[in-house]
């Protein structure tokens, strides 16, 4: 345990000081990591501790990307803009797509799931408000405690704070009662209500808070790209955390943010040499799936013996 | 509104409807055997699309086509139901879907590299390129070809599994696979079988629909939502269902589009969210849980 308190801390302190150590395009490599990594983690929460498999995990990214887009033109760099109001959106949509998914589970969800996400893509794709097809442009980045984050260090270390801070939260909800709860619904949800629990309760406040945080991580990339299009919202982007999810191993947190990592490391190395990325996306799910359900963690834990 | 322009609407709308029920009929029987929902069933139709623009290129013959693409998108779905998803039917439902999903990457990719991005479209058939007056209203005339082919097929897709000894031993492979095979019966070939079957007729929705929607490599990931929302509505697993909530979800997007411009793209949505609030097992679907 104290070991891997120590690995986690050099992890940090090496992500931190990364930027002195390498050119401008690594360290957007990086930071991508880390905001695709919070994005794949919320959805963990639901697929590997709740077993909520959410198709349309897009929905909460984008509407965080959006809300962050207008608060910040609107409103001025605040962090209430940047990050505050998005969370509380995206988790007000969670609130009521999950009324309305968890009534139902298993295919049904995922179905219900994919079709509300593709709602706010036609949505977003024709309203005028929202840019339409080419979406808000011209997103300026907060400034928190004084610090502005148009300066490259200081968005750097947000974007770090935001990921740790992310992983600490979710970390301390699957470890407590109400993460042992998710896992109880994901086993056997039949037992769990004659038990007591109330079920869709507990599946909604996970879906929400999951929500939220995906909506926070929409909101860093929208400030870490500076637009938002309606692209955020595509049965794609949902699918990407899918796939990192599985890469990295699903029910591990940490497997999100390794599935993260390798995602963007293949699709910035394979990007220069073919333009047939879908191809390769697609084939990578079901070599995954196939042969690696555990994904990276669980392939390791079950080869070397490696314990949580 | 005139009485013929509401005439042309429903028309309009039915035609639609009854694409969407050649679609979604071949995922809800899939859904009915293997209790997996094919989210790469859009990518059958984008592949029967293409696979028919290529029939005519070579032949100019669109009833051709209509025979030739989906055997070839048959032939697709069998492959892929005897080399992928069969391993994985021990594991749990989730992963079929997965599987199913990164075949969406799959196809639009394979489309894109073999007949390039661009828009294409197919040409009605000659007999069905005019025009036809009915009501005061002007029809295309191929949409009445449609609205009659898919009717014709719904029929005979009923009196298959209804009436034939055929159809006898798909619905015992769909309560009890292992009863059924128990009773001599090769479940393995019925599984191959009806996914071919169901692939095909994504594959022949493709080609119906290349004269009224364009064909385009993002195509089958867009019919893939309405075509959830159609069995969400009707209910999974169940043929009647399929057909009413194509219906039903073809005259709602199309009024919507026609009566509320502003909120069209969300109807049928609404349409899907009062289903589940009131009946979340659809409107002909067994009971959940």
């Amino acid at each position: 345990m104290r070991l891997r308190l120590l690995a986690l801390g050099l992890a940090i302190i090496a992500v931190a000081l990364f930027p002195r150590a390498a050119g401008g395009y690594p360290v957007k490599l990086l930071q991508e990591i880390l905001i695709w990594g919070i994005f794949a983690m919320s959805l963990d929460l639901l697929m590997g501790f709740a077993g909520m498999v959410s198709f349309g995990h897009a929905a909460f990214f984008g509407v965080g990307g959006y809300a962050a887009a207008l608060a910040l033109g609107a409103w001025g760099p605040g962090l209430g803009a940047g990050l505050a109001l998005p969370a509380i959106a995206a988790a007000v949509v969670a609130l009521v797509i999950g009324y309305f998914s968890i009534r139902v589970s298993g295919v049904y969800f995922i179905m219900l799931t994919l079709a509300f996400s593709q709602m706010f893509y036609a949505y977003a794709f024709q309203t005028a408000w929202l840019g339409a097809e080419d979406g808000l442009v011209g997103v300026p980045r907060p400034t928190v405690l004084g610090l502005d984050l148009a300066q490259p260090t200081a968005f750097h270390l947000y974007l770090l704070a935001c990921a740790v801070l992310a992983s600490l939260a979710l970390w301390r909800i699957v470890r407590s009662p109400f993460g042992h709860v998710l896992v109880g619904i994901r086993e056997n949800e039949a037992r769990m209500r004659a038990v007591g629990y109330a079920v869709d309760r507990y599946k909604l406040v996970a879906f929400v808070i999951a929500g939220a945080i995906a909506g926070v991580s929409g909101a860093l990339y929208t400030q870490f790209v500076g637009s938002i299009t309606p692209d955020a919202f595509l049965w794609t982007t949902s699918g990407e955390a899918l796939l990192m999810v599985i890469i990295g191993g699903t029910g591990t947190l940490g497997g999100a943010i390794l599935g993260s990592a390798a995602f963007i490391l293949l699709q910035s190395l394979v990007s220069s040499y073919t333009e047939r990325w879908m191809l390769l996306l697609g084939v990578t799910f079901i070599v995954f799936v196939l042969f690696a359900p555990g994904g990276i963690v669980g392939t390791l834990r079950g080869r070397i013996g490696l314990r949580a | 509104m005139l009485v013929s322009d509401l005439f042309s609407q429903a028309l309009n709308g039915l035609s639609y409807g009854v694409l969407l029920f050649l679609l979604s009929v071949g995922l809800t029987l899939i859904f009915g055997m293997l209790d997996v929902v094919n989210l790469a069933h859009g990518s059958f139709y984008m592949l029967g699309a293409y696979a028919g623009l290529t029939t005519i290129a070579l032949t100019g013959n669109f009833w051709l086509a209509l025979l030739a693409a989906p055997l070839a998108v048959g032939l697709v779905g069998a492959a892929m139901e005897r080399l992928v998803l069969r391993p994985l039917y021990r594991r749990p439902p989730l992963d079929q879907v997965l599987l199913t999903f990164g075949f969406i990457y799959l196809f639009e990719d394979v489309v894109k590299a073999i007949w390039g991005g661009r828009i294409r479209s197919i040409r009605p058939p000659d007999v069905f390129a005019s025009s036809v007056s009915l009501f005061g209203a002007t029809v295309p005339s191929y949409r009445l070809f449609v609205i009659v082919f898919g009717l014709a097929v719904a029929l005979l897709l009923w009196l298959l599994i209804e009436r034939t000894r055929l159809g006898a031993v798909i619905r015992a492979s769909v309560f009890d696979a292992e009863m059924t095979a128990g009773m001599g019966i090769n479940t393995n070939l019925v599984f191959t079988g009806v996914f071919a079957f169901g692939a095909a007729l994504g594959g022949l929705s493709g080609v119906i629909a290349g004269p009224i929607q364009s064909a385009s490599p993002p195509m089958g990931a867009t019919i893939l939502v309405p075509a959830l929302i159609v069995v969400v509505v009707g209910g999974l697993g169940s043929l009647k269902g399929s057909f009413v909530g194509s219906l039903l979800i073809g005259q709602a997007e199309t009024f919507g589009k026609a009566w509320l411009p502003g909120a069209s793209m969300v109807i049928i949505y609404v349409v899907m969210a009062l289903v589940v609030l009131l009946r979340p097992q659809g409107l002909f679907g067994r009971p959940l849980r």
